[in-house]
């Protein structure tokens, strides 16, 4: 396929490999965050961990919106199907995230709950479209690249004066989240977890554009290098990263320049600028509460408010004591750390979010990398 | 989650949907995000939306940056 196969090329990878184990300095170590879940996906599937150097080590960030989604939101969800009789739109990756009392959307549909899996928002409203005498709400998640459609879907339901159908925002920002990794605990030169850049969004970039990262840059000394989700653009990423760190820079460069420019795309940023505005704070799953770090459905808007119309309040829910999707999340733990990892939590019965989906960083390492710990020995 | 591919637009109706082509198969999904995306360009689909067009020059321009890594490399191994 045009602009896929050509940057999967085996030969070119390997070339690039050797450019970046040439170029590291040694008794010098690297720790980049990718910070998106399609990253970690592509890193974990085409073995891109092994073909850099030792002293390259890459962690995995909390880009997953699956894997950040907070159990009492999909209670939320579950509550709206099951206790009130609405019909619950939603993406397929969300079927399976752990709710509470041992549910998960899929479980619920099990008891008789009324949840449909859409391909597209604009599905959602066709769903009620078809069904005017039930309420239908669809569940919104995600970073930046979902969150345009559900700011369409709100607005030609407004245009049609559609009486049953609301949306349950729980969209969230990826600035927001850096700034938080950035400013947790241990983070810097004298902390446990360094970090020495970034790999930036491919999909959420081309919705915001690379300007917004440039405070991080500033800011923090932090490079970061915007990237496109195929082995080669992540590659090459790495290497511009290894250079800017050898050189001593902290700035924003954009691998992805076949689809990312410095504003975005100003269309979809001005159609969610009409629908939504900040939330004071969001809870994340692993991350705990995070200021002004999620969107909600503006007033002009509240009859499509699944919040409003419903009038739902929202309960955090501790998650399981053993999990440590958190620390993974924050770079502070590697999957195998984590006591359930493998053993109880696996991705047919996962136990926290990073196992759900395949763009966690457990499950990535679950389907593509497990073994890879074990030496190989002759029979 | 945010996986997107890129594809070809055949063809821009007056509804601002889109026809497709992804490696073969043919779908409608929305334009409303990329009101300059006309048939023959590349567009980025997510969700059943098109989020974002392709760059053909800089495209071909990242590739040749590939190309050229693998000429210098080609070089040194012989060196």
């Amino acid at each position: 396929m045009k602009y896929v196969d050509e940057f999967r090329d085996a030969a070119l990878a390997r070339n690039l490999a050797a450019k970046i184990a040439a170029e590291v300095q040694p008794q010098r170590r690297y720790h980049f965050m990718e910070f998106c879940g399609g990253h970690t996906h592509a890193i974990a599937r085409y073995g891109l961990a092994e073909l850099l150097p030792a002293s390259v080590r890459m962690i995995h960030g909390p880009g997953c919106p699956v894997c950040v989604l907070p159990i009492g939101r999909i209670d939320q969800a579950i509550h709206l199907a099951l206790e009130r009789g609405a019909i619950v739109c939603t993406y397929g990756d969300t079927l399976r995230v752990p709710a509470s009392g041992g549910l998960s959307m899929m479980k619920a549909k099990a008891r008789g709950a009324d949840i449909r899996m859409v391909y597209s928002a604009a599905d959602a409203l066709k769903v009620a479209r078809a069904n005017p005498v039930r309420e239908v709400v669809f569940f919104a998640i995600g970073f930046e690249t979902t969150t345009p459609p559900t700011a369409l879907v709100l607005r030609q339901a407004k245009a049609e004066g559609l009486k049953n159908f609301s949306v349950l925002c729980c969209h969230v920002l990826t600035p927001a989240a850096i700034t938080h990794i950035l400013q947790g605990p241990g983070v810097g030169p004298a902390g446990d977890v360094p970090l020495d850049g970034f790999i930036g969004p491919a999909h959420v970039s081309i919705v915001i554009g690379y300007a917004p990262y440039v405070p991080f840059a500033l800011g923090y000394q932090k490079p970061v290098v915007i990237s496109g989700f195929e082995p080669l653009d992540v590659m090459q990423s790495i290497l511009m990263l290894v250079r800017q760190v050898n050189e001593g820079r902290a700035e924003v460069e954009n691998e992805f320049t076949r689809a990312v420019s410095a504003d975005g795309n100003r269309a979809a940023q001005a159609v969610m600028d009409e629908v939504f505005e900040h939330r004071e704070v969001f809870e994340w799953r692993g991350l705990g509460e995070v200021p002004d770090s999620a969107l909600r459905i503006r007033p002009a808007y509240a009859e499509f408010d699944a919040e409003v119309r419903f009038g739902l309040c929202y309960q955090g829910v501790p998650d399981h004591k053993q999990c440590a999707c958190g620390e993974i999340l924050r770079g502070r733990k590697v999957p195998t750390d984590c006591k359930l990892f493998g053993t109880v939590c696996t991705p047919e019965n996962p136990m926290g979010s990073c196992m759900v989906s395949s763009e966690g960083a457990c499950a990535a390492h679950y389907a593509y990398g497990r073994f890879r710990d074990i030496p190989v020995v002759a029979a | 989650m945010c996986l997107a591919l890129p594809a070809r637009v055949i063809e821009r109706s007056a509804d601002d949907q889109l026809l497709i082509d992804l490696g073969g198969i043919r779908k409608s999904v929305s334009g409303a995000l990329t009101p300059e995306a006309q048939p023959g360009d590349y567009v980025i689909v997510h969700v059943g939306h098109a989020i974002g067009t392709v760059d053909a020059e800089e495209a071909e321009r990242t590739l040749a940056l590939f190309a050229e890594l693998a000429a210098s490399q080609a070089a040194e191994d012989q060196a």
